[in-house]
């Protein structure tokens, strides 16, 4: 079962120590609203232990970019890898590489690693090849990055079709070349019949960080505006229908794109960029608690200002998920300096893929640690990270 | 309790009478209107959703009402938030 | 969305919000209980209760169908799911809420074939195309959802589909809030009612709360709008020494309720003698099974099933939430022990749950609009 017995206890003391009627100040001696608060303070303090993985068995949660992912990145990975380049988590690492060309110096590179195990493998906006290199060139953009180099790895089932590998192929072609990209070098594995759900693609990617910005969500600080390039959850609610066993039919088409050419223009015209994350599995809100838990800030978004296609809000209505969490793949989410905000959005309106791209929210000081959305009825709530993916639910 | 959504009846299923198509903001599915069979719903007419059959139909008359008192309720507030502003004037 | 954006309008809240103040008589306090685990969820994803004066609380109810479900049920489904020849179809709702030996979610990673669907009729599906294997559909729900239920019976009989079932544990409402009533913990001022279950069983099942009782009940829908209405009806009720039986969910809601929901139910399914609740223990006539007429499609029929009573972990107080006793922040182990990454109960892990909406969307401070802050001082 999940939690060991020793938690549980060690939970009950710190209750009980408040709740004794001699502890002066006690908890039974508050009114309401200090006695809520103590417990919100001793949530906040249980929710920054250190992480656990408590299950024996890998679950689906872990793969779906939330609360579970988090935690086995942190408990297994951080752990077991441990070192300053890596602790930053952030889309891409950034490296710097000594290049002696007479005089020593430095080439700024950024790394990153991606999986593509979407299924279904083809679907309306694109398919596993277009995710494959879209996603890995974003990354590196969303540092600030030049991306140009990629590696692609195949994991085939014995049994897939080649026709379909080579429209795979193809159009990894024609991704990489809208993207400015090459794919250098690549690698082939064939596994039996009943793994790998036809084929898997793994990316590396590596870009080049001419630019004298330094990115991270850690930089965010109260007053930053928080803008996202255009309407969530396309990709997402374009895969589940897709998967064809909820019976629904809406025209959404997935949002893939390569966004290196957004990014440059957005960094041109705006210095004050503090950060870019592009929006993937887990959504926006899995973004924007990154933010808030990484630079330990408020932040305060309006349902209002967040853009969503009528047809993604109907599904998501109808199978009562929420568009945060759905996952994009061609999504720029970015902090901005407060008087910044205006230029970068002209800037990013100035290209085709962000022709709606929104201010949605800002950084605040108080509640650190925690994001809250003003709700278009007017009152206010949280958004945390789920454990695992939004499950559509009856009641 | 749980989960039910306001859709438009878009058509009947040709073939089979308790089957119907819906619209809910652009996305479209079969549902089963077997529960609403005294008085099944016609193209145009909304219905509640639930667990992919439809509960309920949804009374426009009765949604139209419910509108106008609310929408009386938000004026008489602005009324009486405007004349406190008037009054406040020396 | 029509039907549905217009009864999210702010302006219409703030209005309601200097309404429903005005109405607080100073010094007294107002305890409604929204007995839907639906209302629950709205009320917090919405952040309604920025709109509520100090002086009215909203108390959490019962009507979560997921959450008064007992872990050795639990246990008993997780039993039919291990079955090599049996595909457990459920809804995402039961996906992560723990039996004794992990939630459908764990069984699910260590292999066992369970398989989400969004209808009752998603498992049929399944049935037609698994003719080598038995299709086992977890039934939860009020009201609400037993008639989908029912017509799915109905229909895998007129089929003569012979590789499905169902594991009934549908509830109903109407001995839950009779049991909260009944409560000596409780001392309530009028009950937000049900909506969804009222499309099926209508509003006359809930007279007896303003006869008996003397407290009154506004049927409410589901939209921010629909309650905060409600809760106004509500006041306007106590301010006028009134205790009736209100539809404020008209829109929806028939008085007489849907006879052919309710004709399906009757065939298919009857009333078992007593069924035990999570927190509110053993009530007699509360919940439904299979009628033997349709043993064929009784899975507790077809296999045997452990039906071990088991009791909650001592740390849960799922229990006193349910029956509204405690708020969810309350409760001991509440976000610390127990969170919806690490659930104890089913309060946090069921999307109904007050404990889950509370957790993922509440646990905040608080700002009241104006002019809910002005409650009192007239």
């Amino acid at each position: 079962m999940s939690a060991g017995s020793g938690w549980i206890e060690e939970a009950l003391r710190e209750h009980d120590h408040g709740e004794r009627p001699e502890n002066p100040g006690g908890r039974a001696a508050l009114p309401v609203t200090d006695r809520e608060q103590q417990v919100l303070d001793r949530i906040d303090r249980a929710r920054r232990r250190h992480p656990r993985v408590r299950e024996e068995r890998i679950t689906m949660s872990h793969g779906a970019g939330g609360k579970a992912t988090h935690t086995l990145i942190e408990a297994i990975f951080l752990d077991a890898f441990r070192n300053p380049l890596l602790e930053p988590l952030e889309d891409a690492a950034e490296l710097r590489v000594p290049v002696s060309s007479g005089v020593t110096s430095e080439a700024r590179l950024a790394l990153t690693t991606d999986s593509y195990v979407v299924s279904p493998l083809f679907f309306p906006g694109g398919d596993i090849g277009d995710l494959a290199v879209n996603g890995t060139v974003n990354d590196l953009s969303v540092a600030g990055a030049t991306p140009l180099y990629l590696t692609a790895g195949f994991i085939l089932e014995e049994g897939f079709p080649v026709a379909d590998l080579a429209r795979v192929a193809a159009s990894m072609r024609d991704a990489a070349a809208a993207a400015g990209v090459t794919i250098v070098t690549g690698d082939t594995k064939v596994v039996q019949r009943g793994k790998a759900d036809g084929c898997y693609v793994n990316t590396a990617g590596v870009g080049v960080l001419s630019r004298p910005v330094s990115l991270g969500v850690a930089h965010a600080r109260p007053g930053d505006a928080i803008i996202v390039s255009g309407p969530i959850g396309d990709h997402g609610i374009t895969i589940m229908l897709a998967r064809g066993e909820l019976d629904i039919e809406a025209d959404v088409t997935s949002d893939t794109a390569p966004l290196n050419g957004l990014i440059a223009d957005l960094l041109d015209a705006v210095p004050g960029v503090r950060a870019m994350r592009d929006a993937t599995r887990g959504g926006v809100a899995t973004i924007l608690n990154e933010i808030a838990r990484a630079a330990d800030v408020g932040v305060l978004v309006r349902e209002d200002d967040i853009p969503v296609r009528p047809e993604v809000r109907g599904a998501c209505e109808l199978l009562g998920i929420d568009p945060m969490y759905v996952a994009c793949e061609g999504r720029l989410v970015a902090v901005v300096s407060g008087d910044s905000a205006d230029a970068a959005v002209r800037a990013l309106r100035g290209h085709p893929l962000g022709a709606d791209a929104a201010v949605i929210g800002e950084v605040v000081a108080d509640q650190p640690g925690i994001v809250r959305l003003k709700t278009a009825f007017g009152g206010t709530r949280i958004v945390d990270l789920l454990v695992g993916d939004p499950l559509p639910r009856i009641c | 309790m749980c989960l039910g959504i306001p859709g438009e009846v878009v058509e009947l299923h040709a073939e089979q009478p308790d089957l119907a198509k819906v619209n809910v903001s652009g996305v479209k599915r079969l549902i089963n209107i077997g529960l609403l069979a005294d008085d099944p719903p016609k193209p145009g007419e909304w219905v509640l959703i639930h667990v992919g059959f439809a509960l309920s139909k949804i009374d426009e008359a009765e949604a139209a009402a419910a509108m106008e008192f609310l929408e009386g309720i938000g004026q008489a507030y602005e009324d009486e938030i405007a004349a406190l502003r008037g009054s406040l004037i020396e | 969305m029509r039907f549905v954006d217009e009864f999210r309008d702010a302006d219409k809240a703030h209005a309601l919000a200097a309404k429903i103040a005005a109405l607080c008589e100073p010094g007294r306090s107002y305890k409604f209980m929204e007995v839907c685990g639906g209302h629950t969820h709205t009320i917090y994803k919405h952040g309604l209760e920025d709109y509520l004066p100090e002086a009215i609380t909203l108390v959490h109810g019962p009507g979560c169908p997921v959450c008064v479900i007992p872990m050795g049920r639990v246990d008993d489904a997780m039993h039919l799911a291990s079955r090599p020849d049996v595909i457990m179809t459920s809804f995402g709702d039961m996906m992560r809420v723990p039996g004794s030996q992990g939630s459908f979610f764990d069984a699910k990673a260590a292999g066992t074939d369970i398989r989400m669907v969004y209808s009752p009729l998603d498992s049929l599906k399944i049935a037609r195309q698994n003719p080598d294997k038995h299709v086992v559909f977890m039934a939860i729900g009020f009201e609400t959802t037993a008639p989908s239920t029912a017509m799915t019976m109905l229909r895998a009989a007129a089929e003569g589909l012979s590789n499905f079932s169902v594991f009934c544990n549908h509830v109903t409402i109407i001995p839950a809030i009779k049991a909260i009533l009944d409560s000596p913990d409780l001392r309530l001022d009028g009950f937000i009612g049900p909506g969804h279950v009222s499309t099926v069983i209508g509003c006359r099942p809930y007279e007896f709360i303003a006869r008996d009782y003397g407290k009154p009940v506004v049927v409410a829908g589901f939209e921010p709008l629909d309650i905060l209405q409600s809760i106004y009806m509500l006041m306007l009720q106590l301010s006028s020494g009134r205790s009736e039986i209100e539809n404020q969910y008209s829109r929806v809601v028939p008085w007489n309720g849907n006879v052919v929901a309710l004709k399906a139910i009757g065939e298919t399914m009857e009333l078992r003698p007593y069924f035990e609740w999570r927190g509110l223990g053993f009530i007699s006539h509360s919940a439904l099974r299979v009628r033997e007429k349709y043993a064929s499609m009784d899975a507790e029929r077809l296999f045997s099933v452990p039906g071990v009573r088991v009791a909650d972990p001592k740390a849960c107080q799922c229990g006193e939430v349910l029956k509204g006793v405690l708020k969810p922040w309350e409760c001991k182990v509440f976000g610390t022990a127990c969170t919806p990454e690490t659930p104890i109960g089913t309060c946090m892990v069921s999307p109904e749950g007050a404990c889950a909406a509370y957790y993922n969307y509440g646990r905040m401070n608080r700002n009241r609009v104006p002019e809910a802050a002005r409650a009192g001082q007239s």
